[in-house]
C-alpha cells in the first residue's frame, strides 16, 4: 500500500535512461540534469518572510487590493491549548485558485506559508503552524490574478514560538 | 537510520489525498539551548515541492513558524493507480529529503 523510497539522484537516473530512449530527450533532460540541484534558487520571498508587520508581509506577497471572502473555509481551532502546533485547514471555492497563503497576524513575523497550487491540486491545504500570542489567523487566495481573504481569531493560552 | 519522512496516500476516486509527516525540528532561533544558554540556530524547511509523474503540483514556501515536525495534507486531482507522488523538501541550510509513494 505504501511505497516509501528514499530518492536518490532522479535527475541523473532520468538522464542517463533519456541517453538511452534516444536523443530526442536529451535535450530537456540535460537541461534539467544541469541545474542546480537545490530547490530554492530564488523562490524564497525573503522580504515577506522577514516582514515583521502584516502591512509589509502583505506587500511582500503583492496583495495591495484584497477583497473579503466568504468562499474561503478556514478551519482552525477557537483556542489553541499548545501555540507551537495549531492545526488549520483551508479549502478555497474561490474558481482558479492558484495561491493560499498562511498567516499570524500578531507572529513576530506574520507570514507563515505560502501553497502554489497548480490546477492539478484540489485548493485545500491542511498543516500546522505556530502562534506566538494568541492572534487572527488570515487566509490569503490568489485566484484569478486577484486576493481574497478570511480571518478567525484563534486564542492561544501557551505560545508557540519559543524562547 | 530513521526516514526524514513519511507518505501516505489515499485515492479517493481521482483524487489522492496525499498525507506527508516531515522529521525536523523547525527551530525558530529564538530557542536557547537549557544547559550552555547559547541560542539554537534557525533551522527549518523553506521550500516543499510535490509532484505527480514527474509534474510539479504543489509548491510552498514555509517559513520558521510552521509546527516542528512538519504535516501537510493535499490533494491531487486525476489521479490513477500506479501513479507517482514524490514529496521533497530543502531546508534553509541547505538540507533536503525526498519521499516517493506508488497510488494503488
Amino acid at each position: 500500500m505504501r511505497t516509501q523510497k528514499p530518492a536518490g539522484k532522479p535527475s541523473r537516473r532520468k538522464f542517463l535512461r533519456a541517453l538511452a530512449l534516444g536523443s530526442t530527450y536529451v535535450a530537456s533532460f540535460a537541461a534539467g540534469w544541469l541545474r542546480p540541484v537545490r530547490l530554492l534558487a530564488a523562490e524564497w520571498n525573503k522580504a515577506a518572510f522577514d516582514a515583521k508587520v502584516l502591512a509589509d508581509a502583505l506587500k511582500g506577497i503583492g496583495a495591495t487590493s484584497v477583497a473579503d471572502s466568504d468562499q474561503i473555509q478556514l478551519k482552525a481551532p477557537e483556542i489553541a491549548e499548545n501555540g507551537a502546533i495549531v492545526p488549520v485547514e483551508i479549502t478555497s471555492r474561490i474558481p482558479d485558485t492558484r495561491t493560499i497563503y498562511i498567516l499570524a497576524d500578531k507572529n513576530p513575523q506574520p507570514l507563515v506559508a505560502i501553497f502554489d497550487l497548480t490546477g492539478g491540486m484540489e485548493p485545500f491545504i491542511s498543516t500546522r503552524i505556530k502562534m506566538g500570542e494568541s492572534s487572527k489567523v488570515r487566509i490569503l487566495v490568489k485566484a484569478g490574478g486577484k486576493f481574497y481573504v478570511a480571518t478567525q481569531d484563534v486564542k492561544v493560552t501557551i505560545g508557540g514560538c519559543g524562547g | 537510520m530513521a526516514d526524514p519522512m513519511k507518505i501516505r496516500a489515499q485515492l479517493q476516486g481521482d483524487i489522492a489525498d496525499i498525507k506527508v509527516l516531515m522529521f525536523h525540528p523547525m527551530e525558530t532561533g529564538l530557542r536557547k539551548d537549557p544547559v550552555t544558554g547559547d541560542v539554537i540556530a534557525l533551522h527549518f524547511i523553506q521550500r516543499v515541492v510535490a509532484a505527480h509523474n514527474g509534474r510539479t503540483m504543489l509548491d510552498a514556501q514555509w517559513s520558521q513558524a510552521v509546527s516542528k515536525n512538519p504535516f501537510v495534507n493535499f490533494r491531487i486531482r486525476g489521479a490513477k493507480p500506479g501513479d507517482k507522488v514524490t514529496v521533497s523538501w530543502e531546508d534553509n541550510m541547505g538540507e533536503k529529503a525526498s519521499i516517493e509513494t506508488t497510488l494503488n
